[in-house]
């Protein structure tokens, strides 16, 4: 590493390496593209000179009929500031490009989610398996040309619709059997454990320091596991009771929400991000608005603004007291501490449910503002939840579980996550804070109004399980704050720019809205062509990758401890099998 | 000391069971089985933990609450249905999950298209309760509904909604979402007005 590190203003990369990077000069398209050969000589001086040392996103693009696939990489600095947008370009046929795990750790499970989706290989992986579908999957999904083996049309709407409308039962045209494809020579009957070596393969071991004279044991987590927060899977290699290695296996949700997401409509893929993080769906609704925002143009009126910061600031401490709640349920205590939290969920429920209709699945946000003005009487009583009720639960909580003995010697200092590794593998949200980076987008890269509110950037520096814990719970009491101040200035006005539209013009380009979501960054990179639906759509979802770490905090731990370092990053695993 | 913060912690759970009681007895009989006791029990200052003793006692839903869409007809004055939806399709093109089928009618002597559906399907079992078809409709002719309560034995066989089980006449709709309602009544007899004048 240099001496100095350079971090004024984005480096000119035309200019330091003019023979292997150029501008992307397309039009609505930004950044730089860089020759897939030098893709990680470019990135190493990337981090060590210039400071962008954090690697937020890695996806593909299939620019099918061309032939060409392309890896987009986002890159941002760990104290602030607007990203850096590389591209590495490669054919379809025999997509290939450098890994960057020896430069980002971080880029594994992005890279491997690539290889699985796009079929683009990273050269250099440690481990490249697929991730979100198995071994018996046919071809690769996100490919343009890839179709299900029940097909019904490319984009929405379907004709079969209107005007004559064939009605039946997609169940009836797609039954049980018929809706699966292999991939050639796969036969699932023969299939079973033996598929499961790879993997097993990936996995070191240790040395024995244990002291025990035992053999090292691979024991199974999950799927179907109660602490698991749904279905998910951990391996982990024992030694004794201590974790030499973990691998997280995921995918076992995995509904292809890309997808879906690329034959629909632009503004029909808003209900569908409900379910990505059903626990925040305000706050995923407020990601994939802005993205698209950025690319229509829209100015969204000022009293929308102030309802977006509202709901989704309730969506953070909603959030972040079920996470508290739940991670006292992977710790043994059964329920009760949850159902302390879920009394204030509730409440505020009532409150998404009054305004959106929904209490969970709001799709409540639309290009340009939201869907309804806040009903008569809402601020009052969101008012009195935020200067009354929650501080008065928070207030019980500190005295129920921060101070309480075994809650502190079950979670300090166990799970520790320095703030070099935080950074290093794309941790985000609560998790980079409590290690010790004071990184918080509604700070560091400020999008909507955040920039008026006065409120600070919640840091621990142990980057254990109880600092991730106290951070959710200060971080709760910077967004009664901001709430506070929110419900004081909100202005009357249009909450909608311009008409309500069901099909919206978005101009051919490239976007990526990222916001602080409860769980960490949530960003959306959307690709339109100018067609009613998007070329590219794409997630890049806290939870998931907030799970590469998983093994790095696991390791030397005991296994009864795993299960609280799971439930301390948060996980809900709509996300991140998406 | 050691022990002190987890009997700190067992006093705030013992509290919370005992305010529960003292709150059933200071507000008496009707804090059960009542509707001001159900919204006793949900505001902000009430102690306790209490549950609604379900399907005994049901929580009022908001206006705006969603669930299912139902099609809106104006009751004439011979009691005739007048079924406020033209086929447009929109509701169907809006769609996320495609669950809604029209077919549009024909006019048996012309053979041109009438403004009116000759059928209506929404599948229950794939609609996602979004809705965008009650949003975008133009005619306000298609609404979100309130009722919850629809689990069936089978849902092969009655769980695809044809125009007869979607209908529900308009003073339906204006009992379950009164302030909706008269807005758009008024906006209507507002354009109307504005027609006239022209």
């Amino acid at each position: 590493m240099t001496d100095r590190i350079i971090t004024q203003a984005a480096p000119n990369l035309a200019e330091q390496f003019p023979e292997w990077v150029k501008p992307d000069a397309r039009q609505g398209y930004q950044g730089y593209l860089v020759d897939s050969p030098h893709l990680v000589e470019v990135m190493r001086a990337l981090r060590d000179q210039y400071g962008y040392d954090y690697l937020s996103s890695v996806t593909g693009v299939d620019y099918y009929p061309e032939d060409l696939m392309e890896v987009v990489y986002h890159l941002y600095r760990s104290i602030g500031g607007r990203s850096l947008v590389l591209k590495a370009q490669t054919n379809r046929t025999e997509s290939h490009v450098p890994s960057l795990v020896s430069v980002y750790p971080g880029a594994e499970f992005q890279e491997r989610e690539a290889w699985d989706l796009l079929g683009i290989r990273f050269d250099g992986h440690p481990d490249l398996r697929r991730i979100l579908t198995w071994e018996g999957f046919s071809g690769h999904p996100l490919r343009k040309d890839w179709k299900e083996p029940f097909f019904e049309e490319d984009i929405k709407p379907f004709k079969s619709r209107w005007p004559e409308g064939h009605v039946r039962r997609i169940e009836d045209s797609n039954p049980y059997q018929n809706n699966l494809q292999y991939p050639a020579g796969f036969n699932p009957e023969s299939w079973s454990p033996e598929g499961e070596d790879p993997l097993y393969r990936t996995l070191t071991r240790g040395n024995g320091k244990g002291g025990f004279k035992t053999d090292q044991m691979i024991v199974n987590l999950g799927p179907q596991h109660p602490s698991t927060h749904g279905v998910f899977r951990m391996v982990a290699v024992l030694d004794g009771e201590n974790v030499v290695d973990l691998k997280p296996v995921m995918g076992y949700l995995h509904r292809n929400h890309e997808k879906i997401g690329e034959r629909n409509t632009f503004l029909q893929i808003m209900p569908f991000t409900d379910r990505l993080d059903y626990v925040s769906s305000m706050s995923n609704n407020f990601g994939y608005a802005l993205a698209v925002e950025k690319l229509m143009g829209v100015q969204v009126p000022e009293r929308a603004e102030y309802i977006r910061v509202i709901m989704a600031e309730l969506t953070r401490v909603m959030s972040h007291l079920f996470s508290a709640g739940f991670l006292l349920n992977d710790l043994g205590a059964y329920f009760t501490p949850s159902l302390y939290v879920i009394e204030e969920r509730e409440l505020i429920l009532d409150i998404f449910e009054e305004v959106s209709g929904s209490r969970m699945m709001c799709n409540y946000f639309r290009f340009g503002g939201v869907v309804r003005d806040l009903p008569e009487g809402l601020l009052t009583k969101i008012k009195r939840l935020v200067t009354d009720r929650i501080p008065r639960k928070l207030e019980d909580l500190d005295n129920y579980l921060t101070k309480n003995e075994i809650v502190r010697s079950r979670c300090e200092g166990i799970g520790v996550l320095t703030a070099e590794d935080a950074i290093a593998l794309s941790a985000s949200g609560p998790m980079l804070r409590a290690s010790g980076v004071p990184y918080d987008i509604r700070r560091a890269d400020p999008y909507s109004i955040y920039d008026r509110f006065d409120f600070d950037v919640v840091v621990k520096y142990h980057g254990d399980i109880y600092d991730r814990y106290l951070v959710r719970m200060d971080e709760i009491r910077q967004s009664l704050r901001i709430l506070e101040q929110a419900i004081r200035d909100i202005p009357e006005g249009p909450i909608l720019a311009g008409k309500p539209q069901y099909t919206v013009r978005v101009p051919a380009g490239e976007a990526y809205g990222r916001i602080e979501a409860p769980k960490g960054e949530l960003g959306y990179y959307v690709v339109s062509n100018g067609k009613p639906n998007p070329h590219r759509y794409h997630v890049r979802a806290p939870s998931f990758i907030n799970l590469t770490s998983l093994a790095r905090m696991s390791k030397d731990e005991k296994i009864a401890d795993v299960v609280a370092i799971l439930g301390s990053i948060d996980i809900v695993l709509g996300e991140v099998d998406r | 000391m050691n022990g002190y913060g987890i009997l700190k912690g067992l006093w705030v759970t013992f509290r919370h069971f005992i305010k529960t009681y003292i709150e059933d007895f200071k507000r008496g009989r009707k804090f059960y089985r009542s509707a001001e006791g159900i919204d006793a029990r949900r505001e902000a200052d009430v102690e306790g933990i209490f549950s609604i003793q379900y399907p005994e006692e049901k929580l009022p839903v908001p206006e705006e609450f969603r669930f299912l869409p139902f099609l809106v007809y104006d009751e004439g004055p011979d009691g005739e249905r007048k079924i406020r939806c033209t086929a447009c399709g929109i509701c169907a093109k809006a769609c996320p999950p495609q669950c809604i089928w029209i077919v549009r009618s024909v006019d048996p002597a012309t053979g041109k298209p009438v403004a009116v559906p000759a059928e209506y399907y929404i599948d229950v079992d794939i609609c996602m309760n979004c809705g965008f078809c009650a949003e975008y409709c133009p005619f306000d002719a298609i609404k979100m509904d309130h009722d919850y309560e629809i689990a069936t034995y089978d849902r092969t066989a009655t769980n695809i909604y044809d125009l007869e089980k979607l209908l529900k006449p308009a003073s339906y709709y204006a009992e379950i979402r009164p302030r909706n309602f008269t807005r758009e009544q008024e906006e209507k007899a507002a354009k109307e007005a504005a027609k006239a004048a022209r």
